[in-house]
């Protein structure tokens, strides 16, 4: 395979595309789940009618282009870059800024991002974006953007367990997790949830589960069991749809596994509101 | 979207004798004035009053939301819905003092913030959390009135039109997460 040149312009007009694809339009696995739970039988009278509001409002917010959710989150970016890829016209950190900075300008979105954790300056831009980058096999380049909002965001926690922690202490911690969550993050939620690696790659792992499809199991068995025993364990747990009861209380596990040390386990859950937002595209 | 006969609505200002008939779970339709605050703007409001201030606007028997609109562009508002209200919890019983009664958000309240709410008959509403292009089409006026550099958390002043609501915590102190 030859290299290719590609033009950080290019990603800049990617990211600024899928910046506005994935706060406007709800994800389709997600609408879906959310539609499933709407028509799922038993369910309580105020579950069915929010679950209306939220099929409604997907449908408003692509309609009039409206954001799904005022919180337009902090941007995370993740770009793979093929091994065979040479970026030019310039830094591609400043790209995907610039292409943030546009799409939140333009589609008028809420600008939630301060300079600094303490002084609390709004940037007014929605940058910096967090950037991931991965180097991957191949001449493509692929985008996917992520707007994370923080009432969710908030809720997120990583556990070091013991290596010899079984599935059950894994499937109790994150059933916890999600009976802590409560109300106050928007359910119904969508957990990711990073096993393995570092404290630091587990946190980034778990965010990354969440970009796989919900209705997707992981492809091993052993985890495709664990997500589906949290899901139905949390579910039992009867929070439900803004908190206020019902079945509905978590529309997908997602669990993404990595090698760790012989001494740990980490466990990393980010917690996901029922308005899981990202977009992707490939260059 | 909500079978009418199933649905109270309440109108701004908000009657006391109507408020002390309404139950936590009861899903209610306002239509009125309401003033949007979040967190920066409780800092303030709290700093003010603890220096012996006035409120950049008086909000006395009205009726906070807990939101930060995204910004309007040519529409009136643009998506506006409730932020994580436990996040307020540490200012409200001082507003509620001031005479703040009646607060929109999403999510659980602490038990002293339930204490405050019933020792002045109040009412904290539930918003549908992650709808909030849904709720800006039934808010019919946008007006900055305070706090105008803090962007998204400055203090507007909304005219909404049946506005979907649920009693989160009733003035008698009923919560419903608690039911």
């Amino acid at each position: 395979m030859s290299t290719r040149k590609i033009n950080v312009r290019e990603i800049e007009k990617k990211v600024k595309d899928l910046c506005a694809k994935a706060n406007i339009v709800l994800r389709p696995d997600v609408n879906a789940a959310i539609l499933k739970a709407y028509r799922s039988k038993n369910e309580t009278f105020l579950a069915k009618k929010m679950l209306k509001i939220l099929l409604e409002n997907a449908r408003v917010a692509k309609e009039e282009k409206l954001p799904i959710c005022q919180d337009t989150g902090i941007t995370e970016v993740f770009i793979k870059i093929g091994e065979k890829v040479i970026l030019t016209g310039g830094n591609l950190t400043n790209a995907v800024n610039r292409g943030i900075k546009k799409a939140y300008a333009v589609n008028y979105f809420r600008k939630s991002v301060v300079r600094d954790p303490l002084l609390r300056k709004n940037t007014r831009t929605n940058t910096p974006g967090i950037l991931h980058v991965e180097i991957t096999r191949g001449n493509k380049v692929k985008v996917t953007v992520m707007p994370k909002g923080f009432g969710s965001e908030n809720k997120s926690a990583l556990f070091m367990l013991n290596p010899t922690a079984t599935a059950e202490e894994i499937e109790r911690v994150s059933v916890a997790f999600v009976k802590n969550a409560g109300a106050n993050a928007c359910p119904p939620y969508v957990l990711g949830i990073g096993l393995g690696g570092t404290a630091a790659s587990a946190a980034v792992l778990a965010k990354k589960a969440l970009l796989r499809l919900i209705d997707k199991a992981n492809k091993k068995h052993h985890l495709a069991e664990l997500e589906k025993n949290i899901m139905k364990k949390a579910n039992a747990l009867k929070i439900g749809v803004m908190g206020l009861g019902g079945k509905t209380t978590v529309l997908g596990v997602n669990i993404e596994a990595a090698p760790t040390h012989i001494a740990g386990l980490p466990v990393a859950i980010n917690l996901s509101c029922h308005a899981l937002r990202s977009a992707s595209a490939t260059i | 979207m909500f079978r009418k006969t199933k649905m109270k609505k309440i109108q701004t200002p908000l009657d006391d004798r109507e408020i002390r008939k309404l139950r936590a779970g009861e899903v209610v339709l306002l239509s009125g004035t309401i003033y949007t605050a979040r967190d920066e703007a409780h800092l303030r409001f709290v700093e003010l009053i603890e220096k012996g201030k006035e409120l950049p606007v008086d909000l006395k028997g009205e009726i906070i939301y807990y939101s930060g609109p995204a910004p309007a562009g040519n529409r009136v508002i643009g998506s506006c819905g409730p932020t994580t209200s436990s996040r307020m919890d540490l200012f409200t019983p001082c507003l509620l003092k001031k005479g703040i009664k009646y607060m929109i958000g999403k999510g659980s309240r602490c038990e002293e913030v339930t204490r405050a709410i019933r020792r002045c008959s109040g009412i904290y509403f539930l918003a549908p959390g992650g709808a909030g292009a849904y709720l800006s089409l039934r808010v019919k006026n946008c007006r900055l009135v305070a706090f105008k550099e803090l962007g998204p958390e400055a203090i507007y002043k909304l005219e909404v039109e049946n506005f979907p609501l649920i009693v989160g915590i009733d003035s008698r102190g009923n919560d419903i997460y608690k039911q």
